[in-house]
């Protein structure tokens, strides 16, 4: 299998002010191509850092980050904008991932329009979007606060899916829904995989939605990955101690 | 909240007619401002001058509308110069941070530790007097409030994961700032900038007041004032007429800021949810 995305080594550290806090401590991962990688441990394990350091919004300290076989850690801004067209993430709070005074399609168009789109072009495909994501239309001209969570959460991966992306990195995509939402996102999400081929990174802490989805889970303590393998392995036989008590916690 | 939208039309109506007096205020005036009679001096309000005449004989009531003119305008002016630099400084330091960020809040830390009416005594003191030279010298030691507000209001919303999700949909720094920060932090400035255009007309017809502001023969209600209050005693209505146009003007301004505040101010606090 080819890899997508190799995270080697990376380091971050966060000031309290004076206090270092290591949020990543030499963390190393890949992705490999159509795989659904689970990344899950407790909060303040570091695993978004690690999300926004693989997405640029943060840098880190030290180590390395290849896509496709690209090194990214220090691409410059043109650069970051053919990242974004192979790598997109997934916020954990869908409401406040779309701009509070703009429509949700008008943050589809923002992504669509920003890969040199023409306006009447990203009409077009902003309804096949909203169709791959089963969003009614009727929703996408509504602002954020005027749709539901799942509702939301649709329209951002729409918005995700505009460029085409190799990579869906999902910070807790799924967390502030509710169950039934939950599991209807999570369909979604294994429906586009399947159509689409692309990789996922899917961080969570729920180690019940990894298992319904991933081909490998690691389990991050930390800021480092502590054990690795597929999802029934580290659910069943557990080999680390941290591990057990992650699963006990929800099992 | 219907009650207070209610409230905001009416004000507004008020303003923009206050607004209409002081366009047109060349049309409206019974009498030339401007021309002096001394036969006519100091008359008492009565049928021939409504609000009496002045010191030189003219109409009070041409020169208290003529004044609308140069008060108010200036102070909108002072405001709309203000609002624009500040916000213009604070988007920058609030997106930009660092070290500059820094050294220019420092500066802005300066003007505002500094009284700043005695500030702008002294600026309008080099500069000389004149309208314009008053409404510099106001700007030069208003902008900080606009420049911390907008720069606070920046950092709030700066790491939300709207802003996050636009950089990821390819969205350039300046895109993102001019078509996400700036319209979230309109409101709150635009309060302000309500709220405060009563108190930059009280300062401006301060230094009026002060001979820094509006030169005399120019109608402008600072300066009348301070040409009528050796008068106070024997023609109280020379410095009563001004008076009390800025005292209405000033208060409706207030209350349009204050109800522009309320209805707009509930919903435009933009939540932000802490990430994990």
């Amino acid at each position: 299998m080819r890899e997508i995305l190799e995270v080697l080594d990376v380091k971050k550290t966060y000031y309290k002010g004076k206090q270092p806090f290591m949020a990543v401590n030499g963390l190393s991962f890949s992705v490999g191509e159509g795989e659904c990688l689970g990344l899950v441990g407790e909060s303040g394990c570091g695993k978004s850092t690690a999300a926004r350091i693989i997405t640029g919004l943060e840098k880190p300290d030290s180590g390395s980050i290849r896509l496709e076989g690209r090194e990214i850690r220090e691409a410059g801004r043109k650069e970051w904008k053919r990242i974004y067209s192979r790598v997109q993430m997934v916020f954990q709070t869908p409401q406040d991932s779309f701009d509070p005074r703009q429509k949700l399609e008008d943050g589809i168009r923002e992504a669509l329009c920003n890969q040199g789109m023409k306006k009447r072009e990203a009409q077009v495909r902003i309804r096949e979007l909203l169709e791959m994501t089963e969003l009614e239309a009727e929703y996408a001209g509504r602002y954020p606060h005027q749709v539901s969570g799942g509702q939301c959460q649709r329209a951002a991966i729409a918005r995700a899916l505009a460029v085409s992306p190799k990579l869906l990195i999902c910070d807790e995509a799924t967390s502030a829904l509710d169950v039934t939402v939950q599991a209807q996102i999570v369909e979604l999400l294994k429906k586009l995989q399947r159509d689409t081929q692309m990789s996922y990174l899917l961080i969570s802490h729920d180690l019940a939605l990894v298992q319904a989805m991933c081909d490998r889970v690691l389990v991050m303590y930390q800021g480092k990955i502590i054990e690795e393998g597929t999802p029934d392995e580290v659910i069943r036989s557990p080999r680390e101690e941290y591990t057990r008590i992650l699963v006990d916690s929800v099992f | 909240m219907r009650r207070q939208k209610v409230k905001l039309y009416v004000l507004l109506a008020l303003v923009l007619m206050l607004l209409g007096i002081a366009a047109f205020a060349p049309h409206l005036v019974p009498c030339d401002p401007y021309e002096q009679n001394l036969s006519q001096a100091l008359q008492a309000p009565g049928r021939g001058h409504l609000l009496g005449t002045d010191r030189y004989g003219r109409d009070m009531l041409s020169r208290v509308i003529m004044g609308s003119q140069t008060t108010i305008f200036s102070a909108l002016l002072l405001v709309a110069v203000i609002t624009v630099t500040g916000t213009s400084v604070g988007l920058f330091c609030g997106w930009r941070g660092g070290k500059l960020d820094s050294f220019i809040m420092r500066i802005s830390d300066i003007f505002l530790a500094f009284p700043g009416m005695v500030f702008a005594i002294a600026v309008a003191g080099v500069l000389g007097g004149g309208i314009l030279n008053a409404v510099i010298a106001l700007a030069c030691i208003s902008w900080p409030k606009f420049a911390r507000l907008a720069r606070s209001q920046v950092l709030m919303i700066k790491d939300a994961p709207f802003v996050a999700a636009a950089r990821l949909s390819g969205s350039g720094g300046t895109k993102i700032v001019f078509s996400h920060i700036l319209p979230n932090i309109l409101g709150p400035v635009l309060v302000t900038a309500t709220l405060d255009i009563g108190t930059m007309m009280m300062e401006i017809a301060g230094l009026s007041f002060l001979g820094l502001g509006a030169m005399p023969p120019i109608a402008e209600w600072g300066s009348m004032m301070s040409s009528g209050r050796s008068m106070l005693q024997t023609s109280p209505w020379v410095i009563l007429a001004p008076g009390c146009a800025i005292f209405v003007t000033v208060m409706l301004f207030n209350l349009l800021g204050d109800t522009v505040r309320d209805v707009m101010d509930p919903r435009q606090s933009v939540q932000h949810v802490d990430r994990r």
